[in-house]
């Protein structure tokens, strides 16, 4: 079979031959080949060949492309007079950069730079939670004075979204970590006798944390992302530049609404999650250990202890705030493509979850400091 | 008969952070003028726009808007110097949550203590006067993109600005839709005497309806050329404006 790519070295001439069809060529060992002859040294003109060429694509314009390059490197004589006038066309088109980068790309650094770097940006996006802070108080104190530009029907929307719609699923969710909690604590009370504990356990394990941490993950899952990406999306659609430079405060339009939504809904929330983890433990307790439904209600109702209540409805509140704080951050900081929505999205259900973690872990020190 | 200066932009730099988009420009803007901001993809025109409008501070000069610095203004000043100016942006920025009424009531409420009735009136006509009558209770996601940027026009024009920021306004129009929005900028310039300042590179629109230009290069961060589009086409002032305005040479305009 007669080689499609041939080339061979002529004193200080290198002579290509192309000869039949390259399509989808990719003969490595050959190119390669022809690579390592153009930067042979005693090779200082390079002769294309293509009266035998028949159908061509990218693969052997790639070639073509590469040799070029070479030679401009090299300062080579090339003659490509005989290739077809469209492959001439695209290779000259490929060299005809109008074009060129500005300015110099960020050259990779030590690690002592990146940490430093790193810090300055830490440093400047705690400064810029703190302003969103500062902004989102001074609208609620804008609020209070009635003068916060605030529309009813945007507050009366949100607490629709994060009141009676996120019921179906947290009842659930709550349903099941109840039933889950009794289950676990019933296989290990039963081996001391003690099962009938497990009111107990569910009651104060639910009203105590359980209860508002699960509505609150499923908040920030739910309402927090919404927020993210609502706002977000606004900032891509150029919505937040026009409210900007019509004068309306960012913070009492978008923010404020979804805040006090949040955190009017969020105790309500937490109230309901507890009454129905306490379900989901009944649930076990009647039907896996056969205590029955009013001695199993009455025991729990036992075990209700206002502190515990209440703590438990101060987590929600908080995490209300949480939720709101970390949902209408990163929709403001949202960038201005399909893509950072997603990025803002993501963030803001991470960092609401682990903000919401880091506030249990110091609600918990104070309960424990005030004897709570 | 001398038009009075009403944008007077003076050694203005811009950029993000260390880098510099466009080094000293000086350029003023005329009252009733229909001024166009030009340049090729890249150059910095949108950020010139969002600097015009106080969405970005600059990194250096001033703006003098009817001789206040527009750039030192306190949050009071400079919302009294946006409430004379109106912005159609690019997208058209309508909230999608509200009506078309809604989003045009908004600027109305915020600034003015007009009754119920008198915005709803006013609304009415705004809409009417871009050609948008009966489209009050419409969500933006009901209408087209030509009439969204009808519409984003009516919210811009609701307070009668004295100044009215165009980005693009030719994007994603097709050439009647887009020829419709230009007589429409110029019956608004015309009848009201309302100073434009519009940021495109559709050379149709240029030179249908610019009275005055600045081309503005992102290469060497500089202006390449200021004046009447028509002239500048005529006497180019360099080989870059020249191909800018004849689509590098090949086509006439």
């Amino acid at each position: 079979m007669e080689m499609k790519l041939k080339y061979a070295i002529e004193g200080t001439l290198l002579r290509v031959e192309l000869n039949g069809d390259y399509l989808e060529y990719d003969d490595d060992k050959i190119i390669c080949g022809l690579y390592e002859a153009a930067e042979n040294e005693q090779v200082r003109t390079l002769d294309i060949c293509a009266e035998k060429l028949e159908r061509w694509d990218s693969t052997l314009l790639v070639i073509l492309f590469n040799l070029k390059k070479t030679a401009r490197r090299r300062q080579l004589e090339i003659n490509t007079q005989s290739l077809p006038a469209g492959l001439r066309q695209m290779l000259g088109l490929a060299f005809s950069v109008d074009r060129k980068p500005v300015g110099e790309k960020p050259q990779q650094t030590n690690l002592l730079v990146r940490v430093g770097n790193w810090g300055i940006g830490l440093f400047a996006d705690v400064k810029k939670g703190c302003s969103f802070l500062h902004d989102a108080w001074r609208s609620f104190g804008r609020f209070l004075f009635g003068t916060a530009v605030m529309r009813r029907v945007d507050f009366l929307y949100a607490l629709e979204d994060c009141g009676y719609k996120a019921l179906p699923i947290v009842s659930l969710i709550s349903f099941m970590v109840g039933l889950i909690l009794a289950f676990v604590g019933a296989v290990q009370l039963k081996t001391f006798g003690a099962e009938i504990y497990v009111a107990s356990l569910v009651t104060i394990g639910m009203t105590r944390i359980m209860g508002a941490i699960m509505t609150g993950i499923i908040m920030a899952g739910r309402t927090g992302a919404s927020y993210a990406a609502t706002i977000g999306t606004m900032q891509v659609n150029e919505e937040i530049d026009a409210l900007k430079t019509m004068g309306v405060q960012v913070g009492d339009f978008l923010v404020l609404p979804r805040m006090m939504a949040l955190v009017l809904t969020m105790p309500l929330l937490t109230m309901w999650a507890d009454f129905m983890g306490m379900l989901g433990g009944g649930f076990v307790g009647v039907t896996m250990l056969e205590v029955p439904l009013r001695r199993y209600w009455e025991l729990s109702v036992e075990a209700i202890s206002l502190s515990n209540f209440m703590v438990g409805i101060f987590h929600g509140f908080v995490f209300g705030i949480v939720i709101a704080v970390c949902g209408c951050y990163y929709g403001i900081y949202c960038g201005r493509n399909a893509d950072s929505v997603g990025v803002a999205t993501t963030k803001a259900v991470v960092s609401a979850i682990v903000w919401m973690i880091i506030m249990t872990g110091l609600i918990t020190i104070v309960c424990e400091v005030l004897g709570i | 008969m001398t038009k009075k200066v009403q944008i007077a932009v003076q050694n203005l730099t811009i950029g993000y952070g260390d880098f510099v988009l466009l080094k000293d420009l000086n350029y003023n803007i005329n009252r009733g003028d229909v001024f166009i901001i030009m340049g090729g993809s890249g150059c910095g025109k949108s950020s010139m726009l969002r600097v015009l409008t106080g969405l970005v501070v600059p990194q250096k000069g001033t703006i003098l808007i009817d001789g206040v610095d527009f750039t030192k203004a306190s949050p009071a000043k400079r919302n009294d110097i946006m409430r004379r100016a109106g912005i159609l942006y690019q997208s058209g920025a309508l909230f999608s949550s509200m009506t078309l009424a809604e989003n045009i009531a908004l600027p109305l409420e915020q600034y003015t203590d007009y009754s119920k009735r008198e915005i709803k009136e006013l609304v009415s006509l705004k809409l009417a006067l871009v050609g948008l009558a009966g489209f009050e209770d419409f969500y933006p996601s009901e209408i087209s993109g030509g009439m969204k940027k009808r519409a984003g026009l009516a919210r811009a024009l609701a307070l009668d600005p004295e100044i009215v920021y165009f980005d693009e306004p030719s994007a994603g129009l097709d050439p009647v839709s887009s020829r419709l929005l230009d007589d429409l900028i110029l019956d608004i310039n015309r009848n009201l005497g309302t100073t434009i300042v519009i940021v495109t590179h559709e050379l149709a629109s240029i030179f249908a309806i610019g009275s005055n230009s600045v081309f503005l290069d992102g290469e060497s961060k500089s202006i390449l050329g200021y004046g009447n589009p028509r002239e500048l086409l005529k006497n180019p002032p360099n080989e870059k404006v020249y191909h800018f305005l004849t689509r590098g040479g090949n086509e006439h305009a």
